[in-house]
């Protein structure tokens, strides 16, 4: 994270919030540089939405500070605040019409000729004909754009945005996310994006926060989250992850060798985040993409240096771009393997025998001592 | 009654029932009994006092339909002040029911939290005690020399009352402000409720948009919380304005002679002075003055408009 | 400043429990009252404290009996109107027939009227049809009013039920009587039982349209306005004392059972 010019940039440092005995945010500390675009991601209850609203100031933190820029925003309430929120559902005002929703900020710090804005910002969002509707007559796009239009016309030094597309049908949210990161591109104001779909986080934001139970689990570019995951949470939940249980056999300086299903594996040191002691244990993972499946006639031909595990084929799934095999193999109960589909070996159908290898490069390691599922149902969920 | 029942003819009963017609008196059947009941004893006296009202004679000699339409004339020459001060009364009523509800109801709302249950049944409890009980309870507490009648004395604010006309000396039982009092008293759950009502159905996080849209408090009250309420608003005002402008419980238990209302003189003349047509025309003045002021009201304040 | 600040926040909640306090002085006064032992007719004034109300309750010629018919009419008053009024509404929400709006508005008007111009007119009826006033107009002018606020009170929990359930219940082989018996009766319930609540509510406590078509039979409300004339018996306030309870603690016990209920559910 670059901090070229930190004047505007949102500091969060020890924020926690509790009901109760109920911890919804463990003390944290982020900070959102100027002018990105963040998304906190993360299953429902996991603590996004609460930080998100301690940054609108719609809660009160039981601990910590919030920050923009060098002003310490903590005890302002939100109407002193110069940040906006699209909200969840979007929150549209019923008696008023499309205008005079995106209107009532400007009019509410006393500015009198809205007009110009307003259309302009309805110009932004192309809603500029349906100023005089009231929000129920619109559609669920449209709705939000309004959303979009009363929060941006404000020009907030940060813009809040509450699982902003989670009420739209699957088309219109891919159009939504590259309208919103076109808008984002436009003002150049910061966003901060709560979602809890692992897809929408990757495709728009800049720095991806992945949280769980309350604490931020990893953070970093989308697609070093996704190649270099550090818990088993973040495995799971971004995409999904092949992860096998295996013993440290030796280390040699920039190499780990792992014994797993009476076969050896490499793993490059600095991929593996997990402390390593010979006879130790770690969790080998790779991306179903990365693997490749050779039956194991051809076993041969396999170039060496690669990490392979034997199995058989339990089920397999074609889906026109790929074809999802599922593995049963002695070095983990099921492994998932998605190959594209190029050139098609037709004698790779459930119950013929194959070996997995793929570049130890793609190969990383993590604490063994976490849950191995952690974060996985939440995958299915989504992907379904 | 037995006639319409069988009014559906067997004859053209196709041998195959289609399934679709078979509901086709049902509606009419649901509707019958209590449509009839409705109509015979709802619309039906109104016709019967539309011609009592335009009848002349005496008890004894038994009444005629001669169109006497100088009954309403003289009914309402004769009562215009009892009138206007059902109407004053009622409206006065209505606005306190309206002040005193709304922080209530906007208190039982958002406010409340886990005590919700707790008020809304204290609200709705006292209703279970007969209302003339609780109505009576209002002459030991502005009984002559109480506590309340003592502390508002020593405030002087009796004296500015009484300067105003709504309290004699220092009494206040019998006293346009006990009528007023005890109306306000008795119409304030059901301006509560559907105040209740709409305030509850507004979504929270409209108040927290507006918070982020650089509305205070009193600003988020002004331009989104009361506006959304309108609704329950204006069903809570029809729903006191309505009952108190006939209402002559109050004025006969908590006030005196000179503050009768127009419901005390309708059931004076029925029962007491069995003057059917003026009673009538009375009745009919009253119920056409309060659809009048009704539509324009909801004309006025716009509800279809409101979501 | 910051006691200023603490009564700008709890303004509402200040204002809110005085208008609370407001609605339920008389009530505290009625139950005090109800120990008071009074010189002279009238129980306006504290004298003294005693029980000998709460011992003898029915002491007062009359009272008890105007009480159980009062409890008899609402009661009639509540199945007549419940009835009635679940069927208009049944057929308000799920059929189409001709004549809905004037359907609507014949509902609509009672409860928008006056209850003396009520009263008045329907005594006209009977006083021209000449019917013996009693017991039965009474419960006939009951039923009349009761009926408006039963259709809509059953009204609206009907349309707020997803006719797909319906579909679906007959889908599923329910002809149209027990999709009616076992999918929209029992979804209607509450409905309808808010509905008949509110009858019996209203039946209970009637005065003005009671006292017009009453004739010479006294119902509770009927005696407590005439005791308001000759005298107070003590015995007016145990009773509405005694109703008071009972009603918060049945409401109470109904709230306890179904938080219960629904904990056990999750």
């Amino acid at each position: 994270m670059t901090t070229t010019n930190s004047s505007g940039d949102v500091r969060l440092s020890g924020i926690s919030k509790t009901y109760g005995s109920f911890t919804a945010v463990h003390p944290l500390d982020l900070t959102v540089p100027q002018g990105s675009f963040f998304a906190l991601l993360g299953a429902s209850g996991c603590g996004k939405t609460t930080t998100l609203r301690m940054i609108a100031g719609l809660e009160e933190p039981t601990s910590g500070t919030v920050s923009l820029g060098d002003q310490d925003v903590t005890r302002l309430p939100p109407y002193k605040r110069p940040v906006n929120t699209v909200f969840q559902s979007y929150a549209l005002f019923p008696h008023l019409d499309i205008f005079e929703n995106v209107a009532f900020g400007l009019r509410r710090r006393g500015i009198k000729s809205v007009k110009k804005q307003v259309e302009e910002m309805l110009d932004l969002v192309q809603l500029g004909e349906q100023a005089r509707k009231k929000p129920h007559q619109l559609s669920g796009g449209q709705q939000q754009r309004v959303a979009v239009a009363r929060a941006l016309i404000n020009h907030p030094e940060v813009l809040l945005l509450d699982e902003p597309l989670g009420a739209l049908d699957l088309k219109l949210r891919r159009q939504m996310q590259l309208e919103l990161k076109r808008i984002q591109t436009e003002v150049g104001i910061t966003f901060v994006h709560v979602t809890h779909d692992q897809e929408e986080a990757m495709t728009m934001a800049d720095t991806v926060a992945v949280m769980n139970a309350g604490r931020v689990e990893q953070l970093g570019a989308p697609a070093d989250l996704y190649e270099n995951p550090r818990t088993t949470f973040v495995a799971n939940f971004l995409g999904t992850s092949n992860l096998i249980e295996a013993e440290v056999d030796t280390r040699s300086g920039a190499e780990i060798v792992l014994k797993a299903g009476g076969g050896k594996l490499t793993l490059p040191s600095e991929r593996c985040s997990a402390p390593t002691t010979t006879g130790g244990k770690v969790l080998v993972g790779v991306r179903p993409e990365k693997i490749s499946l050779t039956h194991a006639d051809d076993a041969g031909e396999i170039p060496d240096g690669r990490n392979r595990v034997t199995g058989r084929i339990a089920d397999a799934s074609f889906t026109g771009v790929s074809t999802q095999y599922v593995i049963d193999s002695p070095a983990g109960a099921e492994l998932a393997v998605y190959v594209q589909n190029v050139d098609r070996d037709t004698r790779l159908a459930p119950g013929a025998e194959v070996v997995l290898h793929w570049s130890p490069a793609h190969t990383f390691g993590l604490d063994a001592s976490q849950d191995i599922e952690a974060g996985v149902e939440k995958v299915e969920e989504e992907t379904s | 009654m037995a006639a319409v029942t069988e009014a559906p003819p067997l004859a053209p009963v196709p041998a195959k029932k289609p399934p679709r017609k078979r509901g086709r008196w049902t509606p009419y059947l649901l509707l019958l009994p209590g449509i009839l009941w409705l109509l015979v004893f709802f619309a039906l006296p109104m016709v019967y006092q539309a011609s009592t009202s335009v009848q002349t004679g005496s008890l004894e000699e038994g009444y005629e339909v001669t169109w006497h339409f100088a009954t309403y004339w003289n009914a309402l020459s004769e009562y215009w002040p009892q009138f206007l001060r059902s109407v004053l009364y009622a409206g006065t009523a209505t606005v306190l029911c309206l002040l005193l509800g709304y922080p209530l109801a906007y208190l039982i709302a958002f406010r409340a939290g886990r005590w919700r249950n707790l008020i809304m049944i204290l609200v709705i409890a006292p209703f279970f005690t007969s209302f003339l009980i609780r109505t009576l309870a209002w002459k030991t507490i502005l009984a002559d020399g109480g506590p309340v009648v003592g502390a508002l004395n020593s405030l002087h604010v009796l004296d500015v009352t009484s300067w105003l006309g709504i309290t004699a000396g220092d009494r206040v039982l019998a006293t346009p402000l006990a009528v007023v009092c005890g109306l306000t008293y008795n119409f304030l759950p059901f301006m509560i409720l559907p105040l209740y009502t709409s305030l509850e159905r507004i979504d929270g996080r409209l108040h927290e948009a507006a918070g982020d849209l650089y509305a205070r408090p009193f600003t988020t009250f002004r331009k989104v919380t009361f506006p959304l309420s309108m609704p329950g608003v204006v069903s809570g005002t029809l729903l006191t304005f309505i009952p108190a402008t006939g209402d002559y419980v109050n004025a006969d238990l908590l006030g005196s002679t000179d503050t009768r209302m127009i419901g005390n003189v309708i059931q004076s003349q029925f029962l007491r002075i069995l003057d059917y047509p003026t009673a009538a025309a009375l009745s009919f003045i009253l119920m056409f003055a309060i659809l009048i002021m009704v539509t324009l009201y909801i004309r006025k304040s716009g509800t279809e408009d409101l979501v | 400043m910051a006691f200023v600040n603490w009564l700008k926040r709890h303004l509402v909640v200040i204002a809110g429990l005085f208008t609370l306090g407001y609605l339920l002085l008389p009530n505290v006064v009625v139950t005090v009252f109800s120990f008071n032992n009074p010189k002279g007719r009238f129980n306006y004034e504290w004298q003294e404290f005693s029980t000998d109300a709460w011992t003898d309750p029915c002491g007062v010629a009359d009272l008890c009996g105007s009480l159980s018919l009062s409890l008899q009419i609402a009661l009639w008053a509540t199945l007549g109107a419940t009835i009635l009024g679940a069927m208009i509404a049944f057929a308000l929400v799920r059929y189409r027939f001709r004549a809905r709006g004037a359907v609507n508005s014949l509902i609509f008007l009672p409860m928008a009227m006056p209850e003396v111009v009520m009263a008045a007119s329907l005594l006209t009826l009977f006083l021209n049809m000449g019917v013996q006033l009693g017991f039965w107009t009474i419960l006939i002018a009951h039923i009349m009013f009761c009926l408006s606020f039963v259709v809509t009170a059953v009204k609206a929990r009907v349309m707020s039920m997803d006719p797909r359930l319906e579909e679906a219940a007959r889908d599923l082989y329910a002809g149209p009587l027990q999709t009616f018996l076992r999918i929209t009766l029992p979804i209607a319930a509450p409905g309808i039982a808010a509905g008949a609540l509110l009858a019996f509510a209203l039946s209970f406590d009637d005065f003005i349209i009671t006292n017009f078509n009453a004739g010479s039979t006294v119902t509770f409300p009927m005696f407590v306005w005439g005791s308001a004339q000759r005298g107070t018996p003590v015995q007016i306030n145990v009773i509405g004392t005694a109703m008071f309870l009972v009603a918060v603690l049945l409401v109470l016990a109904s709230m306890v059972i179904s938080s219960r209920r629904t904990r056990q559910k999750a």
